[in-house]
């Protein structure tokens, strides 16, 4: 299978993907169409896409698979001289493993719950050769080494939730890397991992790719960590690749207006901007628009870009772009972002923390945390997980009651829990939670769950309730066409903005916003960060803003503290926190946060 | 390359304290060891139901109309007679005196006396053979015939038809075995009982015996065919539950990342079922064969019944009648201390398979 391709030009690339399409089985949608590009031999390619954009259904298809009630249609995956697409059967199984590999997206849940981690290792190798004990667990002690963990009977032997993430996630490498397929397929690799793992991840899958001689395929939505590995990366949107190009052309002068929109809506952990969300939502699978798909939301498009569907096609500069009217190159692209604006400096700590001590049962989570929130500022909570951050935030809105110490408001001590505070002081702090789709109550439509809270707080005829409910819906972008539908009808960037609004109608002085952009695609994180910050600029509000993400910190925050292990090991301005960082702890999570700009190294793998 | 931030989680650890007191170590080699602490906490919670049941039974039986002294001395006796008899078997002492009596006897395993009409009425006490324990004993190795074999052959079929209709979801077979599972779940046992009756034996065909009496000391095993329809009801009742529960969990297990990770490896299509999505699919699949076998160890009762299968639950339905005081409650609480048993054995085989709960990090 390695012998060269006759006398064929060496620069034949491993792996070519053309006109790769995916459909549903039941209605003949399309999901995926017409996907091509090539990978280099011991090249790393990223494929970047927004949730909804058939990325992972192009990962597993370079497999030949497809999802339950999909199927691959069309096109072909040449890996060496083997189309994956034109096998069956056995030939299909053996070839995944050995000749294409798969790190799936969550290890915890790839991993059998069920067995042992040394027999789903042993696995990889026995689905495919009949190797004796002796030369298996020679390879397997091997493989052990080359992803840096043990190969002792005790680590063996133990079960995947006895791991911790990163040690998962390299189990899982492991066996992808088991057979030395000429092609691994990462989907999404890091999510979930705090960033010290990832970058470790990361540089782990740029050493076994180089030092297995594989190609790579890198999903993901996270663009920092895309530009750190891969040397070249292809955009998709709507299921269709818009773009290829070297990192660091794409990354540093993108042509079609989906990727520059992409790269001004990712935060930096560098400089604080006004971000450029992307407004609207990408197409579903059977309502795609003919003409460019990305038309009704791209700020370039002209009438033909809705009468004739562009192709990828070449254009100057070696890239791919699927564009009629792609953005010309030394325009700076259009990736200058401004400067944000910073809130009036106000007086007074609005929130006071003193030596909260918070805990679940007899285990301590928080240890002695103090700190002030300025009022009119922003101020970002930092931490990984279990670094105790949510649990401060469900402390300061009286969520979790098992704590000692004193928070105050405006300078009156509050109680512990919610229904023990007074009423004035649940309406002056309301509280966003991470997850946009438990946090609106499902029954009601958007209206009613605005409105919600004013039936609490204030004594209004239903008429000025509506009315005061419609005018917030307003100035979170949400007109009266989302006031009567069902929150489930509504995407989760939407669904998020339908929550602020929620908090925001009683008019309180400080908000909490617990993670609440995490769940979001970049494009939509960028709009409500830029919302709330107009609302912040507007409304002299206060906001404690609980996150794990450093650019996020440095787009919103005025103040920083970080977290780790339910302690505060630094806390100031947020240009003092990520810019003169003091804590060993910052300086870490400063140097492993991947950066937008492409290393060095992926360039030196390619 | 960064330096390595992750290290080996100890899979066991065990912390030992300077000084642990004897509380503390026992509640570590507790904590160290899962399958132990649950047996030991359901044999507690298992002993207090327990208890709680024999109170219940006793109480109830000793407030049902007539007592143990007319019911063996018949409705004619004369009032001096009952009040003879009433003082030879304790009954004027007070309840709480008699319960305990009875209680502490239970414990040695004699719950006294039959009072059934086949005991010789006059000579109280005097008759070993005569004890509820000794009667009974046959009638439970009927019954255990009855429930063994059919959840032995409800629960292999039901877990091959399961698995098959999840591998070959939305296919013929998945679609019909559903659908007949739903109408069968629907019928209640007696008419499934009657319905067989009707079509093996009396009007169709004349297979089997439509009702299974045994002399006494025969065994069923000798006189297979008796336990044909007895058997046949009881699994029709049975198998849809366990076919569904199969299904539901199979698909559940076959729908997720592990097994989409496992068919990615290389893993055939056999192995990805059998190995990787069976094993996972065990623990509800052992709940339910747990439910189902107390189900049948009640849904004897009623087929027993039909059937005049001489097992416990005929004996129990008969007891009832002829206001059997003593025999009630033995049965009562031998049907009880299976149950508990059962449950300890379902969850001990829950947490067998199950090592996320078995090995806590
Ligand atoms: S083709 Fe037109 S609408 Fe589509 S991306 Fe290009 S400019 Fe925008």
């Amino acid at each position: 299978m390695n012998g060269p391709a006759g006398a064929g030009p060496a620069e034949r690339p491993v792996v070519e993907v053309r006109d790769l399409s995916v459909r549903m089985i039941a209605t003949k949608t399309p999901i995926v169409s017409g996907v091509s590009f090539d990978v280099a031999e011991r090249q790393t390619m990223g494929l970047v896409g927004e949730s909804g954009s058939g990325k992972s259904t192009v990962a597993v298809a370079l497999l030949g698979f497809a999802r339950r009630g999909l199927e691959i249609c069309g096109g072909s995956v040449r890996v060496g001289d083997v189309d994956v697409l034109q096998l069956s059967g056995d030939k299909l199984r053996d070839a995944r493993g050995r000749l294409v590999s798969y790190v799936p997206q969550d290890p915890a849940a790839g991993l059998n719950p069920a067995h042992r981690i040394g027999g789903q290792l042993r696995e990889a190798f026995s689905v495919h050769e009949n190797l004796d004990k002796r030369e298996l667990e020679d390879q397997l002690a091997e493989l052990m080494r080359a992803v840096n963990l043990p190969s002792t009977k005790q680590f063996l032997r133990s079960y995947p939730h006895q791991l911790s993430g990163g040690q998962q996630q390299r189990v899982v490498i492991a066996i992808a890397f088991a057979c030395r397929p000429r092609l691994i397929v990462l989907d999404e690799p890091t999510t979930g991992l705090d960033v010290t793992t990832q970058r470790y991840i990361l540089e782990k899958i740029n050493e076994m790719a180089a030092d297995y001689g594989a190609s790579a395929v890198y999903v993901s939505h996270d663009l920092p960590a895309v530009a750190q590995v891969a040397s070249k990366t292809a955009v998709m949107y709507a299921g269709r690749i818009v773009e290829v190009a070297s990192t660091a052309k794409l990354f540093g002068e993108p042509r079609h207006p989906y990727s520059a929109g992409l790269l001004k809506a990712a935060p930096s952990a560098d400089e604080t901007n006004r971000l450029v969300g992307i407004e609207g939502r990408p197409p579903r699978p059977g309502h795609w628009p003919s003409g460019c798909s990305y038309a009704p939301r791209c700020p370039r498009a002209q009438d033909d870009c809705r009468a004739e569907e562009p192709l990828l096609g070449p254009i100057e500069g070696d890239s791919l772009v699927r564009c009629l009217h792609p953005i010309p190159l030394e325009s700076g692209a259009g990736l200058a972002l401004t400067a944000a604006p910073r809130p009036e400096p106000l007086e007074g700590t609005a929130v006071q923390v003193s030596e909260l001590i918070a805990g679940y049962g007899s285990k301590e989570i928080l240890h002695d945390v103090a700190f002030g929130v300025p009022r009119g500022e922003c101020t970002a909570i930092v931490g990984e997980s279990g670094s105790g951050k949510t649990t401060l935030a469900r402390c300061l809105v009286g969520l979790h009651s098992n704590w000692k110490g004193q928070i105050t408001l405006n300078g009156q001590p509050l109680r512990k829990g919610a229904r023990e505070r007074e009423h004035e002081q649940l309406r002056r702090m309301q509280y966003i939670f991470q997850n946009p789709f438990g946090s609106l109550n499902p029954t009601m439509t958007v209206i009613e769950n605005v409105e919600e809270p004013l039936r609490h707080f204030e004594r209004l005829s239903p008429r000025d309730r509506r009315r005061k409910a419609l005018d917030i819906l307003d100035t979170v972008h949400l007109g009266k066409d989302f006031a009567d539908i069902l929150p489930s009808s509504i995407s989760g960037g939407e669904r998020q903005r339908v929550a602020v609004a929620r908090a925001l109608v009683v008019e309180p002085e400080v908000l909490v916003c617990d993670e609440i952009t995490s769940a979001l695609d970049v494009s939509v994180q960028a709009l409500l960060i830029e919302q709330l910050r107009d609302l912040q600029l507007q409304r002299s509000l206060t906001m404690v803003f609980i996150t794990h993400n450093l650019a996020v910190v440095r787009s919103i925050a005025q103040n920083a503290i970080v977290l780790q292990t339910g302690a505060i090991v630094e806390a100031g301005p947020t240009e003092r926190v990520l810019d003169d960082p003091q804590h060993p702890y910052t300086r870490q999570l400063l140097e492993d946060l991947p950066r937008m700009e492409p290393s060095g190294q992926a360039a030196a793998v390619g | 390359m960064a330096a390595d931030p992750l290290q080996v989680a100890p899979v066991d650890a065990v912390r030992h304290t300077a000084t642990p007191s004897l509380r503390r170590r026992f509640s570590q080699a507790l904590a160290t060891r899962p399958i132990l602490s649950m047996v030991l906490s359901r044999l507690a919670l298992g002993a207090v139901t327990i208890i709680l049941i024999a109170i219940i039974v006793y109480v109830a039986t000793t407030v049902l109309p007539g007592d143990a002294a007319t019911a063996i001395l018949g409705h004619s006796a004369t009032p001096e007679r009952v009040a003879k008899l009433r003082a030879e078997l304790g009954l004027d002492k007070p309840l709480l005196t008699r319960f305990w009596h009875w209680a502490t006897n239970a414990l040695s395993l004699n719950f006294g006396n039959s009072l059934g009409e086949a005991a010789p009425a006059t000579s109280v006490g005097t008759v070993a053979s005569n004890s509820v324990t000794s009667l009974a004993s046959e009638r439970i190795e009927n019954s255990a015939v009855l429930v063994l074999v059919s959840a032995v052959i409800s629960t292999v079929l039901g877990l091959l038809m399961g698995v098959y209709a999840a591998y070959r979801r939305d296919g013929f077979f998945d679609t019909v075995g559903s659908v007949f599972s739903l109408v069968a779940s629907a019928l209640p046992e007696f008419v499934v009982a009657i319905f067989c009756v009707l079509l093996f034996s009396t009007s169709v065909f004349h297979w089997f015996p439509a009702i299974s009496v045994l002399e006494p000391g025969v065994s069923i095993l000798s006189q297979p065919e008796k336990l044909v329809l007895p058997v046949l009801a009881l699994v029709i009742v049975v198998t849809p539950y366990m076919f569904r529960m199969t299904r539901g969990a199979m698909i559940e297990a076959l729908d997720s990342d592990y097994v989409e990770f496992a068919r990615l490896k290389g893993a055939s299509t056999a192995r990805v079922a059998l190995r990787h999505a069976l094993p996972n699919a065990l623990a509800p699949i052992i709940q339910v064969v747990g439910l189902n076998l107390l189900f049948l160890a009640g849904g004897i009762v009623l087929v027993e019944t039909i059937f005049t299968y001489p097992g416990l639950g005929l004996m129990l339905v008969s007891a009832i009648n002829g206001r059997n005081v003593t025999e009630i409650q033995y049965i009562v609480i031998l049907l009880a201390v299976f149950y508990v048993l059962l449950n300890i054995v379902s969850d001990v085989c829950v947490l067998i398979v199950t090592p996320r709960r078995r090995y806590p990090r």
